[in-house]
């Protein structure tokens, strides 16, 4: 089977974001960019079932500027096979994603879709579930085991209180938790392959896609600071703060 | 204006998610009517009519939406849409799984985990781990929103005596089956409506630690017991412990920081908790930076002598 997986390129995890002084967005400038962190678990899952003979080829799928080309060589180099580019400089959301992976996906035909349960930049937690109700397949989101059998995806769940398995038909839709694999390291001689792999680029307009926003971001702000409270010397003060001046206990 | 607000239970009872998600629809305005979707449900949608506020309870019973999957939880939704200027549902694995499927069904978009309503069409979320918080306006005809509970404060559970309509269940999408499901039982309250949580961290060393140390003070306080990721992937205990920008998000009154360090992603997950005390043998610990109440201390020194000590 064909596995497609969508990768997005977002400002690393240990950058801490930072507000422009006008107040419009996240300062992205200078800044240091990598894969989604739970885009990167599922290029991993998706490698581990081409690995073990369940899938035959993993394509690496990214929407946005000319440079998630780096973040899909990223994708091949943990070991997608080929990648394809949607390039747009537009600001892209949720929906418009879902939609243009929609297109891909009615071109691929893929049997399997696996990508991060949310981005840790917009923090949404939407592409994986709209991109299937779009393509009316079955979802299996925040997934923390995976397994392909008889036809069926078998997976795990986390979810309040817990976990559940469910059983999916084919083609389906997976969004990834922390918990499902950790990634491996590229290596530099799998960095050096990937440099090789096939990248195609498209554009919306190729694809049919209308990707106008239907958000309009009108403020980013900080929030209010927490100031730091006070050291206390000992169990015994605590326990006097908290119960006369605090009077939570 | 009529807002839909979807009902978060497990077919017996209305989980208390429900009432944040009803408090925010009173904050956008219009009549609010409450989906209650299972199966044998009928005593969640009497504890659904009874919530102050709510003018409707539309009932859906059938047996396959006894599981709660999104498919054919959001192809109800979608029947009744046209109805609504907006559909809400709180931020729980529930409503986090189930609405966005609604919202491309419908061609809008959605509006995640929003925190505060500045009008009918304009919310207030976090981004970037609650490092920011953006305010985004929506030009969609339905508005999805789910709601991050913490954020609204929750409406009573009683008082009110909405209708009760039963109305057409949508075909099973037979797509999807249960295999299982194994829920934590716990005698502890709920960590997302605790009003005391004690967290525990990498510091503790152990999951024998954890539940030691942090055990018996979580009993004295009638508390739940919270995880940072650090101890959540060290194997100390399960995930659905780990409070933080992707796992829980709490904000009770007293929160109590044991051996946690304090990375962004689980300030993201507590920051909002009315008081903070942590306890850390570090006296740089950026956890520091955010309690109220700090104590330098070795915690499995400290722990004991707090328990002895309330």
């Amino acid at each position: 089977m064909k596995i497609l997986v969508p990768v997005k390129r977002v400002m690393d995890y240990n950058v801490k974001a930072r507000v422009k002084s006008d107040g419009s967005e996240i300062d992205l400038a200078n800044v240091k960019m990598s894969m989604n962190p739970f885009d990167e678990i599922a290029v991993e899952e998706a490698v581990r079932l081409k690995e073990a003979g369940v899938a035959k080829e993993v394509v690496a799928v990214s929407c946005g500027a000319a440079a998630c080309q780096e973040t899909l060589r990223t994708a091949m180099a943990i070991g997608a096979d080929r990648a394809i580019l949607v390039e747009s400089d537009a600001e892209l959301q949720p929906l418009a994603v879902a939609k243009l992976l929609k297109a891909l996906a009615d071109k691929e035909a893929p049997q399997l879709i696996v990508l991060g349960k949310q981005a840790i930049d917009d923090d949404s937690n939407q592409t994986g579930q709209m991109l299937a109700a779009l393509l009316g397949w079955p979802q299996a989101t925040f997934a923390s085991k995976v397994v392909i059998a008889d036809g069926k995806a078998i997976v795990t769940r986390e979810i309040d209180g817990g976990l559940e398995t469910l059983a999916l038909g084919l083609p389906a839709v997976i969004t990834t938790d922390l918990r499902l694999n950790e990634p491996r390291y590229a290596t530099l001689p799998n960095i050096m392959k990937a440099k090789k792999k096939p990248l195609d680029t498209l554009t919306p307009a190729a694809l049919g896609v209308d990707v106008q926003p239907r958000l309009t971001t009108l403020k980013v702000a900080e929030p209010p600071k927490r100031g730091a409270g006070i050291k206390v010397a000992d169990v015994a003060q605590l326990v006097e703060k908290l119960k006369n001046e605090a009077k939570v206990i | 204006m009529t807002v839909l607000v979807l009902a978060e239970h497990d077919n017996a009872q209305l989980k208390p998610a429900t009432l944040n998600a009803v408090a925010a629809a009173l904050r956008i305005g219009g009549e609010i009517h409450v989906l209650v979707a299972g199966s044998g449900c009928q005593a969640v949608a009497a504890q659904a009519a009874a919530i102050a506020g709510v003018a409707r309870v539309k009932l859906a019973d059938a047996p396959h939406y006894a599981e709660f999957t999104a498919e054919n939880q959001a192809a109800l939704i979608v029947s009744q849409a046209a109805a609504y200027s907006h559909i809400l549902a709180p931020s729980t694995s529930n409503g986090k799984n189930t609405l966005p499927r609604v919202a491309a069904l419908l061609d809008v978009a959605q509006i995640s985990d929003i925190v505060a309503v500045v009008d009918g069409d304009t919310f207030v979320r976090p981004i970037y781990a609650g490092n920011a918080l953006a305010t985004v306006k929506s030009a969609d005809a339905t508005k999805i929103v789910t709601v991050r509970t913490t954020g609204f404060d929750a409406v009573s559970a009683t008082g009110g005596s909405a209708s009760i309509e039963t109305i057409a269940s949508t075909a099973d999408s037979g797509q999807v089956s249960l295999v299982g499901r194994e829920i934590a039982k716990s005698e502890r309250p709920e960590l997302t409506a605790a009003k005391i949580v004690v967290s525990g961290g990498r510091g503790l060393g152990s999951g024998e630690n954890y539940l030691q140390v942090l055990g018996p003070l979580a009993d004295k306080l009638g508390a739940a017991m919270g995880a940072s990721r650090a101890a959540v992937d060290a194997g100390f205990i399960p995930n659905d412990y780990q409070v933080g920008q992707t796992g829980k998000i709490v904000a009770p009154q007293l929160y109590i920081a044991v051996g946690i360090s304090g990375a962004i992603q689980h300030l993201a997950g507590m920051k909002d908790s009315k008081v903070i005390v942590a306890i850390n043998k570090d006296p740089d610990a950026p956890i520091f930076q955010v309690a109220d109440y700090g104590l330098v201390a070795d915690l499995f020194q400290a722990v004991p002598e707090l328990v002895a000590a309330i």
